[in-house]
C-alpha cells in the first residue's frame, strides 16, 4: 500500500485526483439528475414518452420503423430498454451518420434531457435494461486488483489489455476506453451495443461491473512508470519506435562519427 | 614518460614475458580500419549484445524462474491479492520494487530488440555490397546463425515475464511444435513436461536464455570478429583503395577513439531510452493464465514476420492415413523459416557458383554494380515487410480503420506477387544507374552552364569527374564479369561433357545474374573522355582569377574545396606535421 | 607493412603514365590511372581547421573536456536521484505525459553521463587526433605451397604412424563408437517429460483428448466461480466459464493445464438463429458453449460478435460461425471450434451433458 499512498501524494498526481474527482463528482450529478427523471419516466411522465416519440420519429424511425419495431435498415429496439438508448445517443453512435460496418463515436446533437426523453418512449414499449443508477455506478468500494481479474477475463479479448480497443472481423472494431464514463462501461456491459455481447447481472454482478469500471478509471488516469508510453499498444508501436526512432538516430550518429570534421 | 606510463610499461613487460603480447601489441595497435558509417552498423549489434549482457546479468540478481503460483503483495495496486507466478511477481518487483530495475529492465529489452534489428541491417549492409564474396563466406554463415541465435535469445526472454503477452506466445510455439509431422506431439510434451503449460517451462527457458544462447552468440561473436581482424576489413573503391590494400585510420589511436566512443555513445542513447520510453509494460498484460488473452497480441518485431505467416496462411490440414498433417502452421512457421534461413546461409555459395567467381573481394560492390543481387535483397526484404505486416494486421486494422479481412487477403496475394516485381523494378533502376555511370564516365557532369566560345561557338561546359568520383565509378570495369561462355556438348577431343546439364543451368543462371548489365567503358576511353572534359572546362578557368576573396577556393581531389596555402594531401599534411603521424 | 606508400608512378607500369607531385594549386588535374595507381600519400585530404587555426583547436579541446566534465557531473547526479528520489513518485514531464520520476531520472542522467563521454572521445578523434588516411597492404590468407606440403606430410606421418590406414577393423569399429556414443546424452532426455510418482500415466493423445468435462459437471463462471442458471444468460450474451472442480484441479495438480483445455464459453442467441450444432440439441434454449481454445495453434478466443455470432481468434484472426456450428469462415484455422454439449441439472444449473466429443485445441500429429 506504500506505493499507492506516496504514488497518490505527488501533487502533479494530486492535482490530477483532483480533477478526475470533481469529474467523478459532475459525472454521478449530472448520473443523478438524468437517471432520476428515467426513472420516474418509467412509470408515470407521459408527457416525456410523447416527446421521446416526436424525437424518435425525427431521427431513428428511418431505420428502426415507425413503431421501433425494426426494418432491414436496422434492428427493433423494443425490449433494448432505456440504457441502450442512452448508451447509443449520448455517445453520439446513434443516429447513425451513413452506413457503415459498425456506428462510430462522435458528439451528439441532442440534450441529456432529449436522450431522457427517447429512453422512455422506447423503455415503454417493452421492459429492458433501466439507465444504470448512481448508486450502481459508485465503484468507489471496488477491487480493483478484481476488476482487473475480470477486465482481463471479459473485456481484454476485443478491447486490449489497456483498454486501447482492437479490431474485430471486417472492418469492425471494439473501441477504445480511454474516454469512456463508468456509465457508458456499465450501459455498455448491460446492453451490449452494436456486436459488442451482453454481460448479464447474472454472471456479471453489479459489483463485478463496478470492480470493472473501477479498473478501466484506473487504466485511464494510470501514469507510465516506464516513461513514454507509446500508445500501450505493445510490441507493434515499440518496434516502430525501434526503427523510426532509435535506429534512424544511431545511423544519423554513425554518419556523423564518418564525416571528417571541417 | 610520467609515473602512470612507466607502471604501465612495466606491467606490459612482466605480461609479456609470459605470454608474448608485445608482439601482438606492435602489430595490432597500427592495424588499419577503413571507415564508413555503415561499418558502424556490426557494431551498434556488438555493443548492444554487450548492453544486453551487462543488463541481463542485474536481472538474473531478482528475477525468479519459478511458475510456482503466489500472491503478490508488491507495490503495484491493480494487481494486489492477484494470483501468479513466482516468474511474474518477480519480474513485478524488478520493475516498481528494485530502484532502477524498471530501468535496467527497460534498458535490457530495448538493448535486445536493438540487437537484433542492427544485426539484420548490418546483414544487409554486407549483402547489398557483397561482402560476404570470397574470403568472407564463412564469416556471413556465422552471422546468418548469430542472426537465428539473436531470434531465439529474444523470444525466449520476451517469455521469461511470464505476463499475459508472452504467455500467449508460448502458447502459440506450443501448437506450433505440436503441428511438426510425427514428433510434434512428443516434442510439445518434452517440453513442456507434459501439457502446456505446466510448471517447468520457464525454468528450463531461463537455463536456455541466459545460460545456452549467450554462451553460443559470444562464441560466434568472438570468431566473428576474429575473422574480421584476420581478414582485414572490406572498403569501398575510393582513391588509392584497391582490393590489395587497406586505406583507413589506425586503431591506435582513431580507430580505438572512434569505436570505443560509439560503445558508450550506444550505451548512454539505450539508457536514455531504457528510462524515458516505456516498453513491455507487463503489469498492464496481467499474469498468465491459459484461458485468458488480449486484443493486439503480438510477438515483438523480429518475431512480426513468423506471426504474419502463420496468420496469412490459408487453412489447409490433410489427414493421412489416420494421420494430421497441419500445413496451416507447419510451412509458415517451420518450412518457411528454415527456406529462408537455409537460403540465406547458402547464398555466397550459390552465387559463386552461378557466377564462377573464385578471386578474392576485398572491395566492396556498389549495389548498382550488381542489379541481380540487389534485386534479390529488395525481393527479400519486400517478402519479409509484407509478412511483418501480416503480424500487425490487427493494429493496423484499428489504426488506419481497416478491415482485417481485407489487409489478410491483400497479403496473400501480394506476398506472392509483389516481391518479384520488387526484384525487377530494382534491377532496372540498378542498371539505370549503370548507364548513367558509363555517361559519367565518358563525358563528365553537365554542369548546366552555357559557355559562348571566342568564335562564337555555344558549349554546355561539363566538369571533370574528381578523383575520388573517378575511382568509385571505375570500381564498375572491376565490378563487371561477362556471363559465363555456354557449355560444349562435346569437347575439342570428342569427349562427351558428363555435367553438360549441370553447366547448362549454370550457364543459364550466369547469363540471368549478369547479362542485362552495362559494359562499363575501357580505362583509355575514360581517359579520353575526360580529357577531353577538362579542355572544355579548361576555357572556363580564367573566371576564376575574377574571385575576390584572398583564399581562393579551387576545386581539386575528391571535388573537396581547398584553403589555398594549406595542405591538400596526405602527404603535404604529414610533412607540415613534421612527417609524423 | 608500410603505413604511408609513396609508389607514384613506378607503381602503374601497366598503365604508362608518370605521376609527379601536384602542386596544390594547380587547376590541371593529376593523371589518374584507376584504383590503386595513385600513391597513398597523395589520397585526397582536407585539412581540417583546427589543423592550422589554434582557436579552433583549443575550442575542441574545451569541448572535449566539457563532454567529459558533464559526464561526471551526470554520474553525481545519478546518485542523488537514487538516494533521494521517492520510487514511488510520479512526475509529469511534457511530451512524455505522467511517468515515474526515479525511472526517469536514473535513466536521463545515467544515459547522458555515458553518452557524454562516447560524445567526447568521437569529437577529440575528430577534432584532434590525425585525420590523415593510412594504407596497408593485404597478404594472401592461403597458405604457400611450402606449407600445404608440409602439412600434407605431417598428415601422411601420422597415418602411417597410428596404422589408421592400416588396422581397418579399428578404424572401423572407432568409427561405429564415436557414431554411437552420443546416444546417452540423447536418451537421457526423454525424461523431459518425467513420470509421475513413479508411474507414467496417460499417453500424450490421451491428455490431449480428454477434459475436465464430464458429464453433469456444473458450469461455472471464470474469475468468480458461481454457477450459471439459464436465465443468467441473455441473448446476445457471453460468459466466459469453466467446470466447477477447476480450482480443486488446479488445487492438486499444481498447475493451470487444466485450465488451458477446460474453458468455454456461452454465447445465447435467439434459438432460430442456430442455423446448425455439431450434435442435435446440445444447446439449452439457444445458449451454446464452445471450447475457449483455438483450433489453429491454441489462442483463447472469446472475441464474439452477437450480431454475426462469429468468434474472432486475437492472435490469428482465425474466424469462427458460431451459429453455424462453428465452422470456420476465415483465417488459419483448419478445424472448428469443438462444441460442448450442456443442458440443466435438477437444481436449474447449466451442466455439461457430455465430455467433448473432439479433442480441443490446436491439432496434433496422432489427432486424426
Amino acid at each position: 500500500m506504500k506505493g499507492l499512498v506516496a504514488r497518490r501524494r505527488n501533487p502533479i498526481v494530486a492535482s490530477m485526483l483532483l480533477l478526475a474527482a470533481l469529474l467523478g463528482v459532475g459525472g454521478v450529478y449530472a448520473v443523478a439528475t438524468t437517471a432520476a427523471p428515467a426513472e420516474a419516466v418509467a412509470t408515470s411522465d407521459q408527457t416525456a414518452i410523447d416527446e421521446g416519440k416526436r424525437l424518435y420519429l425525427e431521427g431513428c424511425s428511418s431505420c428502426h420503423g415507425l413503431n421501433a419495431q425494426g426494418t432491414s435498415n436496422g434492428p427493433t429496439l423494443i425490449g433494448v430498454g432505456a440504457a441502450a438508448v442512452h448508451f447509443q445517443v449520448s455517445t453520439g453512435r446513434m443516429p447513425m451518420a451513413a452506413p457503415a460496418a459498425q456506428a462510430p463515436e462522435k458528439p451528439t446533437d441532442y440534450t441529456e434531457e432529449e436522450v431522457s426523453q427517447m429512453a422512455a418512449y422506447i423503455a415503454s414499449l417493452g421492459p429492458g435494461p433501466a439507465i444504470p443508477t448512481a448508486e450502481q455506478l459508485d465503484y468507489s468500494d471496488a477491487d480493483i486488483a478484481e476488476g482487473g481479474v475480470l477486465f482481463r477475463i471479459n473485456c481484454a479479448q476485443c478491447h486490449q489489455a489497456a483498454g486501447g480497443g482492437g479490431a474485430l472481423t471486417n472492418g469492425k472494431y471494439a473501441p477504445s476506453l480511454m474516454e469512456a464514463t463508468p456509465q457508458e462501461i456499465y450501459e455498455a456491459m448491460l446492453t451490449g451495443p452494436q456486436n459488442m455481447p451482453v454481460f448479464g447481472d447474472g454472471t456479471l454482478t453489479v459489483e463485478d461491473k463496478q470492480a470493472i469500471i473501477a479498473y478501466v478509471m484506473d487504466l485511464q488516469e494510470a501514469p507510465s512508470p516506464g516513461g513514454l508510453a507509446l500508445g500501450r499498444l505493445g510490441p507493434v508501436s515499440e518496434g516502430l519506435f525501434l526503427w523510426a526512432g532509435v535506429m534512424a538516430a544511431f545511423v544519423g550518429i554513425a554518419v556523423w562519427i564518418g564525416i571528417k570534421a571541417r | 614518460m610520467s609515473t602512470t606510463e612507466k607502471v604501465g610499461e612495466s606491467v606490459a613487460t612482466y605480461v609479456d614475458q609470459r605470454v608474448g603480447s608485445n608482439r601482438f601489441l606492435g602489430r595490432s595497435l597500427k592495424k588499419v580500419f577503413p571507415d564508413h558509417w555503415s561499418f558502424m552498423l556490426g557494431e551498434i549489434a556488438l555493443y548492444s549484445f554487450i548492453i544486453v549482457l551487462l543488463t541481463g546479468v542485474f536481472l538474473t540478481l531478482f528475477y525468479k524462474p519459478s511458475m510456482v503460483e503466489v500472491v503478490y503483495d508488491g507495490s503495484y495496486v491493480p494487481l494486489k491479492g492477484v494470483m501468479m507466478s513466482e516468474a511474474y511477481a518477480s519480474t513485478l518487483d524488478i520493475s516498481f520494487d528494485v530502484r532502477g530495475g524498471l530501468l535496467i529492465r527497460q534498458m535490457h529489452h530495448w538493448a535486445a530488440l536493438l540487437f537484433i534489428a542492427a544485426m539484420s541491417v548490418h546483414m544487409f549492409r554486407v549483402f547489398f555490397t557483397g561482402a560476404f564474396r570470397k574470403p568472407r563466406e564463412f564469416n556471413w554463415v556465422i552471422g546468418i546463425s548469430l542472426i537465428t541465435l539473436g531470434l531465439g535469445a529474444g523470444f525466449s526472454g520476451y517469455s521469461l515475464p511470464d505476463d499475459l503477452l508472452s504467455g500467449t506466445g508460448l502458447q502459440i510455439a506450443r501448437g506450433i511444435v505440436q503441428a511438426i509431422p510425427i514428433v510434434g506431439t512428443w516434442g510439445a510434451f518434452l517440453l513442456f513436461d507434459g501439457e502446456f503449460p505446466g510448471t517447468e517451462f520457464i525454468s528450463r527457458l531461463y537455463g536456455v536464455h541466459i545460460l545456452l544462447i549467450p554462451g553460443l552468440i559470444l562464441a560466434l561473436v568472438t570468431v566473428h570478429l576474429m575473422m574480421v581482424w584476420t581478414q582485414k576489413h572490406t572498403q569501398f573503391p575510393g582513391p588509392g583503395r584497391t582490393n590489395d590494400n587497406v586505406v583507413g585510420y589506425p586503431l591506435m589511436p582513431i580507430y580505438m577513439a572512434k569505436a570505443g566512443g560509439f560503445f558508450f555513445v550506444v550505451f548512454g542513447v539505450t539508457a536514455l531510452i531504457g528510462g524515458l520510453v516505456s516498453i513491455n509494460p507487463i503489469w498492464i498484460f496481467g499474469p498468465y493464465t491459459p484461458d485468458q488473452v488480449g486484443a493486439g497480441s503480438q510477438p515483438d518485431w523480429y518475431i512480426g514476420w513468423l506471426d504474419g505467416a502463420l496468420r496469412i496462411f490459408p487453412n489447409i490440414e490433410t489427414v493421412l492415413f489416420g494421420y494430421t498433417i497441419s500445413w496451416n502452421i507447419f510451412i509458415p512457421s517451420v518450412i518457411v523459416p528454415g527456406i529462408v534461413f537455409t537460403v540465406a546461409a547458402l547464398y555466397p555459395f550459390l552465387e559463386a557458383w552461378v557466377t564462377g567467381d573464385k578471386r578474392d573481394h576485398n572491395l566492396l560492390n556498389r549495389p548498382r554494380n550488381a542489379p541481380t543481387r540487389t534485386g534479390i535483397g529488395v525481393m527479400a526484404i519486400t517478402f519479409y515487410f509484407l509478412l511483418f505486416i501480416g503480424g500487425g494486421n490487427d493494429i493496423i486494422a484499428i489504426t488506419f480503420d481497416l478491415s482485417i479481412n481485407a489487409i489478410i487477403w491483400f497479403l496473400r496475394i501480394a506476398v506472392i506477387v509483389l516481391p518479384p516485381i520488387a526484384f525487377l523494378v530494382t534491377r532496372r533502376i540498378c542498371i539505370g544507374l549503370q548507364r548513367r555511370d558509363r555517361e559519367k564516365m565518358l563525358h563528365g557532369y553537365e554542369s548546366g552552364r552555357i559557355l559562348r566560345l571566342p568564335h562564337g561557338e555555344f558549349i554546355e561546359v561539363h566538369e571533370p569527374l574528381s578523383l575520388k568520383e573517378r575511382a568509385v565509378l571505375e570500381s564498375a570495369i572491376e565490378s563487371y564479369r561477362a556471363p559465363l561462355p555456354a557449355p560444349e556438348k562435346v569437347d575439342a577431343n570428342g569427349v562427351a561433357n558428363k555435367h553438360y546439364r549441370r553447366d547448362m543451368i549454370r550457364y543459364k543462371l550466369s547469363r540471368w545474374f549478369y547479362a542485362d548489365d552495362i559494359v562499363p567503358p575501357t580505362r583509355q576511353e575514360i581517359e579520353a573522355g575526360q580529357a577531353h572534359v577538362s579542355h572544355d572546362a579548361a576555357l572556363e578557368a580564367p573566371l576564376h582569377e575574377y574571385d575576390e576573396d584572398e583564399t581562393v577556393m579551387v576545386p581539386f581531389h575528391g571535388g573537396v574545396l581547398h584553403t589555398a596555402g594549406e595542405p591538400a594531401t596526405n602527404r603535404e599534411q604529414l610533412e607540415e606535421r613534421g612527417g609524423n603521424l | 607493412m608500410s603505413d604511408l606508400t609513396t609508389r607514384g608512378g613506378a607503381s602503374a607500369p601497366d598503365h604508362g603514365h608518370g605521376h609527379g607531385d601536384v602542386p596544390a594549386d594547380d587547376l590541371a588535374r593529376p593523371l589518374y590511372e584507376g584504383p590503386g595507381a595513385l600513391p597513398a600519400a597523395d589520397i585526397p585530404h582536407r585539412p581540417r581547421r583546427s589543423d592550422f587555426d589554434p582557436k579552433a583547436a583549443r575550442r575542441a579541446e574545451r569541448q572535449v573536456s566539457a563532454l567529459f566534465l558533464l559526464s561526471m557531473l551526470m554520474v553525481v547526479l545519478f546518485v542523488v536521484a537514487y538516494v533521494a528520489i521517492d520510487p514511488y513518485a510520479d512526475v509529469y514531464i511534457p511530451m512524455f505525459g505522467v511517468v515515474g520520476f526515479q525511472t526517469f531520472a536514473l535513466g536521463l542522467t545515467f544515459g547522458l553521463g555515458v553518452f557524454c563521454i562516447g560524445a567526447g572521445a568521437i569529437q577529440w578523434a575528430k577534432k584532434l587526433m590525425p585525420d590523415v588516411e593510412v594504407v596497408q597492404e593485404r597478404h594472401s590468407l592461403a597458405s604457400t605451397s611450402h606449407e600445404d606440403v608440409e602439412a600434407a606430410e605431417q598428415y601422411e606421418r601420422g597415418k602411417e604412424e597410428s596404422g589408421f590406414a592400416q588396422y581397418k577393423i579399428i578404424r572401423r569399429t572407432l568409427i561405429a563408437a564415436l557414431a554411437l556414443f552420443p546416444i546417452p546424452l540423447v536418451v537421457m532426455l526423454r525424461d523431459l517429460w518425467s513420470p509421475k510418482n513413479g508411474s507414467f500415466g496417460p499417453s500424450p493423445v490421451e491428455l490431449l483428448s480428454t477434459t475436465a468435462w464430464v458429464e453433469d459437471m456444473p458450469i461455472v463462471t471464470d474469475g468468480t466461480y458461481v454457477k450459471i442458471r439459464p436465465e443468467d444468460v441473455p441473448v446476445g450474451g457471453l460468459v466466459s466459464a469453466l467446470p466447477e472442480n477447476i480450482m480443486e484441479i488446479q488445487e492438486a495438480e499444481h498447475n493451470l493445464n487444466a485450465r488451458g483445455k477446460a474453458a468455454i464459453i456461452l454465447v445465447r442467441m435467439e434459438p432460430d438463429e442456430i442455423r446448425a450444432q455439431q450434435g442435435d440439441g446440445w444447446d439449452y434454449q439457444g445458449i451454446l458453449a464452445y471450447s475457449k481454445i483455438c483450433t489453429h495453434v491454441g489462442c483463447p478466443i472469446a472475441l464474439y460478435e452477437h450480431r454475426t455470432h462469429h468468434l474472432l481468434c486475437p492472435c490469428h484472426q482465425s474466424t469462427f460461425d458460431l451459429a453455424d456450428a462453428g465452422n470456420v469462415i476465415f483465417g488459419p484455422a483448419a478445424r472448428r471450434m469443438p462444441q460442448l454439449r450442456i443442458g440443466v441439472n435438477a437444481e436449474g444449473y447449466l451442466v455439461a451433458k457430455a465430455p467433448f466429443a473432439e479433442p480441443i485445441g490446436p491439432s496434433f500429429w496422432e489427432r486424426g
